[in-house]
């Protein structure tokens, strides 16, 4: 390891780099704006799958590519980074979907209150610190991009979205700040703790795992940090900035918020919650596993209320969250493992989602759904991608997202029956919230207005979102690919938090 | 050829996958090449089953293992293909019929403009359906098992720009993710209860298993087969998905895909056997099907729903037989290979009339069509003698079978399937009559006339089978050696002999026929359907209110929740979390006023945050 490259620093610099230059060089032409932020985009992606190919998933040690500076020694906090099997993969997912949206975006910044030039630039600076994130091992470092990275989205939505965008920039802010503060206050509380326990504070998680905290100051703690993630993730009842926001941003930034930039919330909770919480975790469970519930049946309920197409997307995620939290707090390693690969999965089909909406949003000039009908008459490639990333999201076996809803069902089932049961039944009301939106735009006669508006995929949009469902579908017939990188770091989660997989109840296998 | 059994999946996805991506560029020879990977795919199936017959009995089952699909834990799932009497039998059924209805569906759709496309969902469907029978574990199966249903899907809304047809469509793909809840639950307990989730394993596990979870597995399972097989009740949408063209009602809808829960059960044999009350659901469900299916038979004036009540239940015979246990598994399968033969001849057969009536499916409007088309009629009659189940046609054979397993397992059972022969012998006459007897009641500028050699000849293939399938089965192929090592078999005991069954069963059907045929062939056939009819009838029409009661208990209230919870989230959540609405809305409002708001109340919040920070050091600090 000792040769390897510092992976995860250059991962962070290039895109800024590329924001940099964009911006130091005030570049003019639109287009020469959006070469170079793709140009940085692919090479950040590159750089993102060599380091995947070099991880080594048979190693046992907690993080890989580790990278330590010192940063405020003072208050014993350090710039480190590294990278176990979740991060690594949602870094990757990152690193692919930034090339993906700015492709499929590439006009959606135009004619908006901002620039092309400001778009280009806050999504390469967006990306710099997702990956700073995903990779932060310092738990305040981590605290510090989770709070700088409301700062580009929030313009993003603001400057760049629909009609009621800058009220849902607001309240996108004023939750995530919220958020962000009461984990804050955890985080100090932590670092008392800390400074009480070694002798001199510290944020480095891995450190911090070692801390002796009785139940009750677990329990505070823990709230700090569950409230800003299930904001972020986002968890019934905290989800209702959600809709709003990816309805008024444009589905490049939709597709980074809800895909990536959400999954920092369901990221958070197994890489702090879980292993330094233990004990509040068991404490707050069936609430938690009651809210999941809630979640997958209310979002997926709303989705079919949905008259707008981009806020029936937002709830669909409503519902995939309240899965993916209740594989997390099942505490199995099909449960854990489930929900680490749902949050790559969910990543991808939202992102094909969204952005093949966007396509049919930026031709017709509506987001009603009322507003289409007959499109697969007048571009069935367009409507045959969109039926595609519709039965990835409703978890069509073949499809990536099967694996993954199956692992989190399976594995809370063994565990808690009953809740596995009712959370079931989201199955069902997933075919109907794609399948009536397929129904209501894709089939029919087509309107004088959709015939004449809506067209074929171009060759960009096609360029941008085959990848998207060629990864879709390899996953669905080979999850493995990420699950063996996965799953050591479950085991190891497993091992942290003192849990077991409940044995087979009958018979001698 | 055994191991390169991955060919038969193999080729019909590469098929579809061509004609899909390829686009219009495929359009010339689509049909061709989708008619060739299943041609493909019956040859490679064909010599699988050489290769086994030529096997001893224990060496026939073989297991190819293609890669780990999923491991976590213990859960551990291969792709892996079970090559075995069972599921050699499927695989000779789909791709066989399969391959006849892809050739007749070259002269069927000739004149579609995307006769391309719907070779290529042909295509993925034959796939899908060989994944299904060939996986050795239920995860796999799980895969073919809703691929099917999208390929159902696809190619029941095949004329998308019909709303009916796009309604029916995601009707059948909804009712049967609610079946899908069954299956889903199925895994979960085996793996919970077992930790395994491979038949061999699951079925291994079962000896030792308690009833009680057994009862719950087969329940669970039951609802998966009700869904896919249209079963009481989620049957409903079946008959809506006649909406798609007649090609794919005959290989989707009539011998394939809905036989798919009669083979699960099947798979699951061992599971049944020590799980009694799920046995006696299986029955239930069955029974009550078939005769559902029948009396809405005998109600339908569209041919194609009134084969569609047909299958609904001829398919609750086959779930009867599964339910039977040792008994019946065998016939109950036997009868879905005969059945998979006359129906699919009928279906095209329909088609073919259709065809030649401007693609009118009233038989009102039909009427002395033998003298027009003469192939047809024939192959059709073969058909119509086999379901009727005069001896020596492929019906007889099985049905006959499945009525003497189920007298032995009660006199209740026993009745309810004499009474479904004669319901079936009664409908399936009035659709006889109404087609080929009795005067011409063709519409203005209809010409009937027969179809093209692509269309008659699979309906002659097909008619062969209808005639000499059973017989061949039985006498030649001898299927309960055949398939006993897989799901076991016993002789049925007690209930009557078979010298008194067989000439009951016979007047029974001859009663049933003969009411057909004085009302429908020798009385004049009313060109609009009579509205002064009794409830009953009006009840059969309406599918027993299998819709209506859906709509007022599900969709309705459905409906009403999703918007009313719209409301709630807008008004009460969104509030109730920010406190306060009103306080937030004029935060927000305050905020939007200014140009540069989000650096304001970003830096105020930081200043807020560091009072915090500040606040908390300092009483920590002090503690």
């Amino acid at each position: 390891m000792n040769f390897s490259l510092p992976y995860l620093s250059l991962l962070i610099a290039l895109p800024t780099i590329g924001a940099a230059l964009i911006g130091i060089f005030r570049i003019k032409d639109e287009n020469q704006v959006r070469k170079v932020g793709v140009l940085f985009a692919i090479l950040t992606a590159a750089l993102a799958i060599l380091m995947a190919v070099n991880y080594d998933s048979n190693s046992y040690s907690a993080l890989q590519f580790v990278e330590k500076y010192n940063w405020i020694p003072a208050f014993g906090t350090s710039f480190a980074l590294g990278v176990d099997g979740i991060s690594l993969t949602l870094i990757v997912l990152a690193a692919i979907l930034v090339p993906v949206v700015l492709i499929a975006g590439w006009k959606e910044s135009e004619g908006q209150r901002g620039s092309v030039r400001q778009y280009v630039v806050l999504t390469l600076v967006t990306e710099a610190m997702m990956i700073g994130v995903f990779a932060a091992t310092d738990v305040f470092l981590f605290y510090v991009f989770f709070e700088a990275i409301l700062i580009p989205m929030y313009i993003l939505i603001g400057r760049f979205g629909g009609a009621r965008a800058s009220y849902a920039a607001v309240k996108f802010l004023l939750y995530s700040l919220v958020g962000g503060l009461l984990m804050l206050v955890s985080l100090i509380g932590l670092w008392v703790i800390s400074k009480e326990q070694f002798g001199a504070g510290t944020f480095d998680w891995i450190a911090l795992q070692d801390l002796q905290i009785d139940g009750t100051t677990q329990n505070w703690l823990f709230l700090g940090f569950f409230i800003a993630f299930a904001i972020k993730a986002p968890l019934f009842p905290f989800h209702t900035w959600l809709p709003d926001a990816a309805g008024e941003a444009t589905p490049g930034s939709a597709t980074l918020l809800v895909g990536v930039l959400d999954k920092i919330g369901t990221f958070g909770m197994i890489r702090y919650l879980l292993p330094l919480f233990p004990l509040a975790v068991d404490y707050f469970r069936p609430v938690i596993i009651v809210m999941c519930l809630i979640g997958i049946i209310y979002g997926a309920l709303l989705a079919i209320g949905q008259s707008d197409i981009k806020r029936l997307i937002a709830y669909t995620s409503v519902s995939h969250f309240g899965f993916i939290a209740l594989g997390i707090f099942a505490y199995t390693s099909q449960g854990l493992s489930g929900a680490s690969l749902y949050m790559i999965n969910h990543g991808f089909s939202t992102a094909a989602l969204f952005l093949i909406a966007g396509f049919l949003i930026s031709r017709r000039g509506s987001r009603f759904i009322e507003d289409f009908g007959g499109v697969a008459k007048v571009a069935p490639l367009l409507a045959g991608a969109f039926l595609l990333a519709g039965l990835s999201s409703l978890a069509l076996p073949g499809m990536s997202s099967f694996v993954s809803e199956f692992l989190v069902l399976t594995g809370t089932f063994t565990r808690y029956p009953v809740p596995a049961i009712i959370a079931t039944t989201g199955i069902v009301l997933a075919a109907l919230y794609i399948l009536l939106m397929i129904q209501r735009t894709m089939t029919g006669e087509p309107s004088e207005a959709v015939r004449n508006s809506v067209g074929e995929l171009n060759t960009r949009e096609k360029v941008a979102i085959a990848p998207v469902i060629a990864i879709i579908l390899v996953l669905g017939f080979f999850p493995q690919i990420v699950l063996n990188v996965v799953n050591p770091t479950i085991d190891r989660v497993m091992i942290l938090v003192g849990a077991t997989d409940p044995l087979p109840t009958q018979g001698e296998n | 050829m055994t191991a390169y059994a991955w060919l038969l999946v193999a080729l019909p996805l590469a098929g579809a996958a061509v004609l899909l991506l390829g686009g219009k560029r495929t359009n010339a020879w689509g049909h061709l090449l989708g008619t060739a990977m299943s041609l493909g795919a019956f040859a490679v199936g064909l010599a699988t089953f050489i290769e086994m017959l030529a096997k001893t009995e224990e060496e026939r089952e073989t297991t190819i293992h293609l890669w780990d699909w999923i491991v976590v834990g213990t859960f551990h799932v291969p792709v892996a293909f079970q090559i075995d009497q069972l599921s050699i039998s499927f695989v000779l059924l789909i791709t066989g019929v399969g391959s006849l209805i892809h050739i007749y569906s070259i002269g069927y759709m000739e004149h579609d403009e995307n006769r391309r496309k719907f070779f290529a969902y042909l295509n993925l469907f034959i796939a899908a359906m060989l994944v299904l029978v060939l996986a050795n574990n239920y995860m796999l199966l799980y895969v073919g098992w809703e691929g099917v249903g999208l390929a159902s899907y696809l190619l029941i809304g095949f004329w998308i720009h019909k709303p009916s047809a796009a309604t029916a469509a995601k009707k059948a793909f909804v009712v049967n993710r609610v079946g899908d809840i069954g299956l889903s639950l199925a895994v979960m307990l085996m793996f919970s209860a077992f930790g395994v989730v491979t038949f061999g394993e699951v079925n291994a596990a079962a000896e030792s298993a308690s009833t009680q979870t057994a009862t719950w597995i087969g329940l669970a399972l039951l609802l998966a087969a009700c869904g896919k097989s249209a079963q009481f009740p989620l049957q409903s949408w079946l008959l809506d998905a006649m909406e798609g063209p007649t090609p794919v009602s005959a290989l989707i809808h009539a011998a394939t895909m809905v036989t798919a829960g009669v083979y699960l059960i099947a798979r699951s044999h061992a599971i049944y056997e020590i799980a009694p009350i799920a046995q006696t659901a299986v029955i239930v469900i069955g029974g009550i099907t078939l005769l559902m299916g029948a009396i809405i038979g005998t109600a339908k004036d569209d041919i194609k729903k009134g084969l569609a009540g047909s299958t609904m239940s001829q398919i609750g015979y086959m779930i009867l037989g599964v339910g039977l246990g040792p008994v019946g598994y065998i016939f109950a399968l036997f009868h879905l290979i005969t059945h998979g033969f006359f129906k699919a001849g009928m279906f095209l057969g329909a088609g073919s009339v259709m065809h030649g009536m401007h693609d009118d499916v009233n038989m009102r409007h039909y009427g002395n069509l033998r003298t027009a088309m003469k192939i047809t009629y024939v192959t059709f009659g073969m058909g119509f003698l086999a379901i009727i189940g005069i001896p020596p046609f492929a019906g007889f054979w099985s049905k006959d079978e499945i009525i003497k397993a189920a007298f032995s397992h009660s006199t209740l059972t026993g009745v309810v399937t004499l009474i479904g022969a004669g319901i079936t012998a009664f409908y399936m006459t009035r659709m006889m009559a109404m087609t080929f007897f009795g005067t011409a009641r063709w519409q203005e500028g209809v010409h009937p006339h027969e179809s093209p050699k692509t269309m008659t000849v699979p309906m002659m293939i097909l008619s062969i089978g209808s005639a000499f399938g059973g017989m061949l089965l039985l006498f030649v192929g001898n299927i309960e050696h055949w398939l006993e090592p897989v799901v076991g078999f016993e002789h049925p005991h007690g209930g009557p002999e078979a010298s008194v069954l067989i000439p009951v069963t016979l007047t029974i059907v001859a009663i049933g026929a003969m009411m057909g045929w004085v009302q429908y062939a020798k009385r004049e056939v009313p060109v609009t359907a009579p509205t002064d009819v009794s409830v009953f009838t009006k009840a059969a029409r309406a599918d027993l209110y299998g819709d209506a009661f859906n709509e007022t208990v599900f969709m309705r209230p459905g409906q009403y929740l999703t918007r009313s919870l719209v409301y709630v989230d807008n008004k009460f959540v969104d509030g109730l979390v920010n406190g306060t609405a009103g306080l937030v809305g004029v935060v927000a409002a305050q905020l939007r006023k200014t140009q540069t708001g989000f650096t304001r109340s970003y830096a105020l919040l930081m200043v807020l945050g560091v009072v915090v920070i500040g606040a908390v050091v300092a009483i920590v600090g002090m503690a």
